[in-house]
């Protein structure tokens, strides 16, 4: 057992009302700069829709994930290493900017300085690439916003495979959802596993996935590996860009900004402990559908001894461990089976998770279209949106969406029992496998959702990880690099790459 | 004058040209990693990449290495294997016609895009346009040649080169001389090829230094680095737990530190 930590995020969709603002506060802090205006490295989809980039959950197309392979290993879908570099000189199956949307802004300067004419001045828009004027806007990050666009074009999305989806092109049985997405900083990364020169790296700490910028060349294999095509290729420096979990602030305790600036308070974060010798099994299980269990099979339990003690034998604070037995991640995913990995047919077990929505049966059941018992919808018998939540969360697997649905609807109508009619009914959580008491924590962390409940964030305890006494008066009035605490500069004047190899020499006497 | 003029232009230049190529590139990317790039611009336009590019750099791969192992093994080499020169003129001909071509065909396409693709254009830096352009200006004079060579197919001009290329590599003064008399397209051709060793490292070329043949090695494919040091308890400052500072032990070596890289 070698046991890591991560911090992991669950979104519960049921609350999600797509207000973008996840999105935009991404953006404003982390890609306003040229090369990457198309990228986001979180947005919010509606679906059912193709999504951005166009098309993304089509892997036949992508080659995105991992496949396993007859011998029962996983490879890449691209092909090993040898077949990856020979897509070195041009990639086959790396999506084009216009897959994403060609940037654009507006000229808004015209609408001050036009003449008196005989038109209304209007804000062309302008591509920020050449700089030409656009004639016509043909996609954005969030083109099918509130199912925007004819159902013909977002009917080819991926997650209605084996449904009758031509039922949904009607407009009064259409169902929608909203599905914010960023990286899923995976415990078996398949970009990492496509970069040629290394650069991508998963760290050990708090389980983030990272471009090291330094030695990203440009190759762009990530941005094909990654299913999720959530690597960004920014055209101006020639670098692949990602989602880096705002590590600066989970690092001190703070939720990512997309957490911070949620408005429907939908995410969460927390820690949770993993077995790394686990990875590899799981992530190649021969039925997709046995990959969200097999990913569970992961997890380690925080509250269980030997686990403790193998993970103070790694290294792991006793802060991290404390924060894990309090985990909300690990409650939803692990204790209360509600939150679930995003498309785990993908083989790269996802770590950042998903409730799934109950507006789709919801809006059924007010319909008076399923039959109900206290309130509460019988799920299952609204076969359509359970089969395409499960294509989207467990691999096609209906089971454990309709359970994790029917606990949604237990709390809920526990709930309405007990604040609306002030009966407490046990037998609405026996119904659903849970207890009193679970029951009404899933209330108090999903429905409540306190910002400390919401966010169980452990700093990192980098004094504990590095040495400080080495490192100290290493950071001084260099301006673009170290000084390493020395005086010795290199040819341009900046500190040494290299440290000295044997730190004691310096120690004061 | 004439003399002169070979001095300096494969006498002296070979030299400079190699000196900048080899220190230009080691201080780069000593010095800012973050500029050292292919520069791949296929994300913006596919369209004529896909057999350009390939056709390009499989071509000039073999042309490449072709030129390196053609030029720079001494000619006694091919006398022992029995290799004769009119065989390796011919082969060197067909091998390097046909890659040529390839690589003519491919640059051609890039140059175009590069050039007549407003995406591309406006994105390009001056060092992009240029290097593409001296890449397609020597493929053109490399194809040229041939027309000479094939007056010459018994090996005799080729071996006059191999003789300067073998002078240059051991610093024999006498090198420049072996080409004097050659036609003016292979003089052409050779300065040229050491002018693109001199714009490398001041372009995006240096991508061809980043060859990730290295992937192929590495194990597994997962890479995790952890900030941890993964001998526990050998710290300046910590000792055993429990322990007072120890200052002593091989310690967390600062560099460790820094670049926080473990094993996966």
């Amino acid at each position: 057992m070698k046991v890591r930590a991560q911090i992991a995020m669950v979104l519960n969709l049921d609350k999600c009302i797509g207000c973008h603002t996840c999105s935009i506060t991404c953006k404003n802090v982390w890609t306003n700069r040229e090369g990457v205006e198309y990228a986001w490295f979180n947005n919010v989809e509606t679906k059912p829709g193709i999504g951005y980039p166009k098309d993304w959950e089509n892997q036949e197309r992508w080659k995105g994930g991992w496949v396993r392979k007859k011998n029962g290993k996983i490879i890449p879908r691209q092909g090993a290493k040898w077949r990856i570099l020979s897509k070195l000189f041009a990639n086959p199956h790396l999506p084009e900017i216009d897959d994403f949307y060609e940037p654009y802004t507006f000229e808004y300067e015209w609408l001050q300085s036009a003449p008196e004419i005989q038109a209304q001045p209007t804000a062309r828009p302008k591509s920020l690439i050449t700089g030409e004027l656009l004639n016509k806007i043909e996609w954005s990050g969030n083109w099918e916003d509130m199912l925007g666009g004819e159902f013909e074009k977002r009917s080819h999305d991926y997650n209605f495979e084996g449904v009758q989806k031509e039922i949904y092109g009607q407009f009064e049985k259409t169902f929608m959802m909203y599905l914010p997405r960023l990286c899923e900083h995976c415990l078996n990364p398949a970009c990492l596993a496509s970069c040629p020169s290394g650069a991508i790296y998963k760290r050990a700490e708090d389980g983030i996935v990272l471009i090291d910028q330094e030695k990203c060349r440009g190759w762009r294999m990530c941005v094909s590996g990654c299913p999720y095509k959530k690597i960004y290729y920014n055209w101006a420096s020639g670098k692949s860009e990602k989602c880096i979990f705002c590590y600066p602030r989970i690092e001190t305790g703070q939720p990512t900004v997309c957490s911070e600036t949620c408005v429907g308070r939908i995410r969460y974060l927390g820690v949770v402990l993993y077995d790394a010798d686990r990875i590899e099994e799981a992530a190649s299980v021969e039925d997709p559908k046995d990959l969200y269990p097999a990913q569970l099979g992961v997890f380690l339990d925080p509250n269980d001894v030997t686990v403790q003690e193998a993970a103070r034998a790694e290294g792991i604070p006793d802060t991290w461990l404390e924060a894990a037995t309090r985990s909300p991640v690990y409650k939803m995913a692990m204790e209360w089976k509600i939150a679930f990995p995003l498309h785990p047919e993908y083989r790269t077990l996802p770590m950042v998770w998903y409730v799934p929505p109950l507006s789709p049966i919801q809006s059924a059941a007010e319909a008076g279209k399923i039959s109900a018992q206290d309130g509460m919808p019988d799920v299952r018998s609204l076969r359509i949106p359970l089969r395409y939540l499960a294509n989207l969360l467990t691999a096609g697997d209906e089971e454990p969406i309709a359970m994790a649905l029917e606990r949604m609807l237990a709390m809920r109508s526990y709930m309405r029992a007990k604040s609306v009619e002030g009966r407490i009914d046990e037998s609405i959580p026996a119904r659903v496998g849970l207890d009193r008491a679970t029951i009404e924590e899933m209330y108090k962390i999903m429905a409540l959702a306190a910002y400390e409940d919401r966010y169980v964030i452990p700093t990192a305890r980098r004094e504990l990880e590095e040495d400080a006494f080495v490192l100290r008066g290493s950071s001084g009035f260099g301006f673009r690099e170290n000084t390493l605490g020395t005086t010795k500069t290199n040819l341009f004047g900046g500190g040494p790459k290299k440290a000295p190899r044997d730190p004691r020499m310096e120690l004061p006497t | 004058m004439t003399d002169f003029i070979n001095q300096l232009a494969f006498g002296w230049y070979p030299y400079l040209a190699v000196t900048v190529l080899v220190l230009g590139s080691v201080l780069r990317f000593d010095a800012n990693q973050y500029s050292w790039r292919s520069q791949s611009s296929q994300f913006l336009r596919r369209k004529q990449m896909v057999i350009g590019s390939n056709l390009f750099h499989m071509g000039i791969i073999i042309l490449f290495f072709g030129h390196l192992v053609g030029l720079l093994t001494p000619i006694n080499v091919f006398d022992t294997l029995g290799i004769g020169h009119g065989f390796k003129q011919t082969a060197a001909l067909v091998v390097g016609g046909i890659a040529g071509l390839a690589s003519f065909v491919g640059c051609s396409l890039l140059l175009h895009r590069r050039l007549f693709d407003p995406r591309i254009r406006r994105s390009s830096s001056v060092g992009d346009i240029l290097v593409l352009v001296l890449i397609w200006i020597q493929l053109v004079l490399g194809i040229a040649t041939t027309y000479w060579t094939l007056q010459h197919l018994d090996g005799s001009e080729m071996v006059r080169f191999m003789s300067w290329a073998n002078g240059i590599l051991t610093l024999d003064p006498a090198a420049p001389g072996e080409i004097r008399d050659v036609a003016l397209v292979y003089k052409l051709h050779i300065v040229l090829g050491l002018t693109l060793f001199v714009v490398t490292p001041f372009t995006r070329l240096v991508h061809i230094w980043s060859a990730p043949v290295w992937f192929l090695l590495r194990p597994g494919y997962q890479i995790v680095r952890s900030r941890r040091s993964d001998k526990p308890n050998y710290s300046l400052t910590r000792g055993p737990a429990g322990g007072a500072p120890s200052y002593g032990g091989p310690a967390v070596l600062r560099q460790q530190a820094e670049s926080g890289e473990a094993g996966a």
